[in-house]
């Protein structure tokens, strides 16, 4: 009797609320630092604040002991130069990743410059996410072999039983990527927290930036939230924050229903940082970068539905006879495949109706050495994410890698799926602290214009979070906004006030169909003016009719006002690059050059007495970053000592 | 025939059913309930009881409550009919497909 309607059979009434309801109360928190958002990034903030002395508060939408896209687990630790077995230089493989982000990149021998990285982030990952590393073993983490599980595996180093990965180490050629046992992770990171006095908000849902005096683009002085479990309004006042919110998976989602595996993180990744950094008045960037959303195979997402079909290492992909297929390899023979480059990708689908490949598609489990498929199996997808389940499912259900072919779902399933995501990547424009535009905020992980990866989120939290406390340390209490508070509080209050009209799937799916027909593949100026006139009219119109029965529905209900500000956030943005982008996988019918030098620039937007106001800023607008690095880092003394 | 006492309900919403809760081992801890990133269960009024899944539509299948669980088996992963996996055996050739059914 676990299903609520089984639960109506046997007691013929609906289950009550199981939370106390508390709408009308307020609490009101101080702090120094305020870290919002509880996942990787946000616990190594809160963490390395509270080492430096000073109060933290955690404020978290789920619960901090699983939360963020690496809660449930992680199997690489990417971009680690400064381990000990590594052949390349930090500085140098930092300005290479800035230059041309991820593993596709790394591996074409020609690559097509992608320059869109974020070269801070990235030189302080290259620098100190091995420093990072070994504070998450301090911690209790697991990050080497040390039962020797994988003795004889290729890339195992005997002396320090770290598992060297076979990403973008093509024969072992740079040994840059440790594969680590990210499920041990987060309780670790809880743990810590809870160790150092780190106040823990969990079921918080943070609403809003409160600025000084209320006024758009000052400085940050705390937050606004509310317990999505009791409907408890919260008010933080603190010194400086940190955002450590993921960015947004659902804004092209029109599915209100088997929703959960069509989105590539959780249901409560929606953008809501980037919506209330740009409502406080924080200078945005890199916004317009979306894509399609390549999801729904097999088993939840692309990637492990199916061997090969995601960017990340699996496994020799084989046709349905049997014949080998063009996929790249990386790092060594038995280190798997990887998704192939777009011309590759093409070359095997015209092979396809030419009769020279046949559908469906295999990984070829069985072909790989025992050890080799222990450690892809076991190891990788065991650790990583959410697959832990699609493992043991498989498991269950029969199949053995020693004999079976994994079936991959690439072409069978279509070319064109059917919505676009947010590709990761935008979000407030950061300084060499880390720091925004507003004075007081300062932002980490993916919210950084970045990739989302787990060493990034842990190495750049760990870096805003001693910069944030250090600036908390100088500064003064800041003056909260009594006006600015109670305009929020009714916001978030008024879907409570109703019991008919719009609920918050119904929005949703509204919204997600604005974003798909106005901006998405086909972008013209006509089009995303429609696309914003239509999103205002949703203001105007349904939003004021918005209704939730229950303090989660209210969480959904807010959450549906951080997918509205996103998108016209995008759409903004969209208009702002007169350009196309391969890149930046964004193509405006009206502007179809491609990449063309005089846009080769950071787009920004941001709002000022709510009006939208665009700038730019150069490619490299960092600077020399080894040079600037340790210029803002002279008193980093490296590994926590306790 | 016993008649079993029919309500009105609305439709029920896909998936319905994202785990299944085996009542013999599960002792109503709510580990599951804390490890959900999107709180997709309550915990049963009733004490000791497994949790009700009252937003089965916001499960993305993150696993957290099941690879979590400390009591074995107490939670078992349903996927949804269209996601069941495909594979193919190399001696043989047969194409085989998940088709089991944990209730």
């Amino acid at each position: 009797m676990t299903k609520w309607h089984d639960f109506l059979e046997k007691e013929g009434k609906a289950p009550p609320w199981p939370y106390p309801i508390r709408y009308d109360q307020e609490q009101e928190i101080e702090t120094d630092v305020l870290v919002i958002g509880g996942g990787i990034a946000g616990c190594w903030a809160a963490i390395n604040a509270a080492r430096k002395g000073v109060r933290v508060a955690l404020v978290e939408k789920g619960d901090t002991i699983r939360s963020g896209a690496g809660g449930p687990g992680c199997d690489h630790w990417c971009n680690v130069p400064a381990n000990p077995h590594s052949k390349v230089d930090p500085d140098e493989w930092a300005k290479k990743m800035t230059e041309r982000p991820g593993v596709l990149g790394m591996l074409q021998k020609d690559p097509v410059k992608c320059p869109y990285g974020n070269g801070i982030g990235t030189q302080i990952q290259c620098r100190e996410n091995y420093d990072t590393l070994l504070e998450m073993e301090q911690m209790g983490g697991k990050i080497r072999d040390v039962n020797d599980e994988y003795k004889g595996a290729e890339g195992r180093y005997d002396d320090t039983k770290f598992m060297l990965s076979p990403r973008v180490s093509p024969d072992h050629s740079t040994e840059v990527v440790i594969r680590i046992w990210g499920t041990t992770f987060k309780p670790a990171l809880k743990k810590e927290c809870k160790r150092l006095g780190v106040n823990i908000y969990d079921r918080v849902m943070v609403t809003s930036l409160l600025t000084e005096g209320g006024i758009q683009g000052a400085r940050v002085v705390g937050a606004t939230g509310f317990n999505n479990r009791t409907g408890e309004f919260m008010v933080f006042k603190s010194k400086a924050a940190v955002l450590a919110t993921a960015g947004d998976f659902s804004l092209w989602m029109l599915n209100t229903e088997l929703a959960g595996y069509n989105t590539f993180r959780s249901r409560t990744s929606t953008g809501d940082g980037v919506a209330m950094a740009w409502r406080a008045g924080a200078e945005l960037t890199l916004m317009e970068r979306t894509g399609i959303l390549m999801l729904g195979t097999g088993y939840k997402h692309t990637w492990y539905g199916g061997a090969g079909d995601a960017s990340y290492e699996n496994i020799q992909l084989v046709d349905a006879n049997g014949k080998k297929l063009p996929w790249p390899l990386q790092g060594w023979p038995d280190g798997g495949a990887m998704r192939p480059a777009p011309e590759v990708f093409e070359a095997i689908r015209q092979g396809i109706q030419k009769g020279e490949y046949a559908l469906p598609f295999y990984g070829d489990f069985p072909a790989m050495p025992d050890i080799e498929r222990k450690v892809t199996w076991k190891l990788m997808l065991g650790e990583e994410s959410t697959t832990k389940n699609i493992t043991n499912t498989y498991e269950k259900a029969g199949f053995d890698p020693s004999k079976h072919l994994l079936q991959n779902y690439n072409f069978i399933e279509g070319t064109s799926p059917s919505h676009w995501r947010n590709a990761g990547g935008g979000g407030p424009v950061i300084d060499w602290d880390l720091k925004s535009t507003l004075d007081g905020l300062y932002v980490a992980g993916e919210q950084t214009f970045s990739a989302g990866d787990h060493s990034y989120a842990a190495a750049t939290g760990r870096y805003a979070g001693r910069k944030a406390a250090d600036y908390s340390r100088q500064t003064g209490e800041g003056k909260i906004s009594k006006e600015q508070v109670a305009l929020e509080k009714a916001r978030i209050y008024a879907p409570i006030k109703r019991s008919d009209g719009i609920d918050w799937k119904e929005l949703h799916a509204g919204i997600a169909r604005t974003m798909q027909n106005f901006c998405s593949e086909f972008k013209t100026e006509l089009l995303l003016n429609m696309g914003l006139d239509s999103l205002k009219e949703m203001e105007e119109v349904f939003v004021p009719r918005l209704y939730a029965l229950d303090p989660h529905k209210l969480m959904r209900s807010i959450e549906d006002l951080s997918l509205l500000t996103h998108g016209q956030i995008v759409l903004n943005a969209s208009l702002a690059r007169q350009a196309s982008s391969q890149t930046l996988n964004f193509f405006r019918i009206d502007y179809p050059e491609v990449d063309p030098p005089e846009w080769s620039k950071f787009v920004t937007i941001k709002l000022g007495n709510g009006k939208v106001k665009t700038g730019e800023l150069p490619m490299d607008y960092w600077g020399d970053l080894k040079a600037n690095y340790e210029a803002h880092n002279k008193d980093y003394t490296g590994v926590y000592k306790g | 025939m016993a008649q079993k006492k029919i309500y009105a309900l609305p439709n029920i919403i896909t998936p319905n059913t994202p785990v299944i809760f085996n009542p013999d081992i599960c002792d109503g801890c709510n580990l599951c309930v804390e490890v959900c990133q999107v709180d997709v269960y309550i915990p049963n009024p009733e004490k000791g009881k497994p949790p009700i899944i009252l937003h089965p539509d916001e499960c993305w299948y993150g696993g957290c409550c099941v690879n979590d669980c400390p009591r074995p088996g107490a939670i078992t992963f349903n996927w949804p009919v269209q996601q069941r996996a495909y594979w193919k055996d190399k001696a043989t050739g047969k194409v085989l497909r998940d088709m089991t059914c944990p209730q």
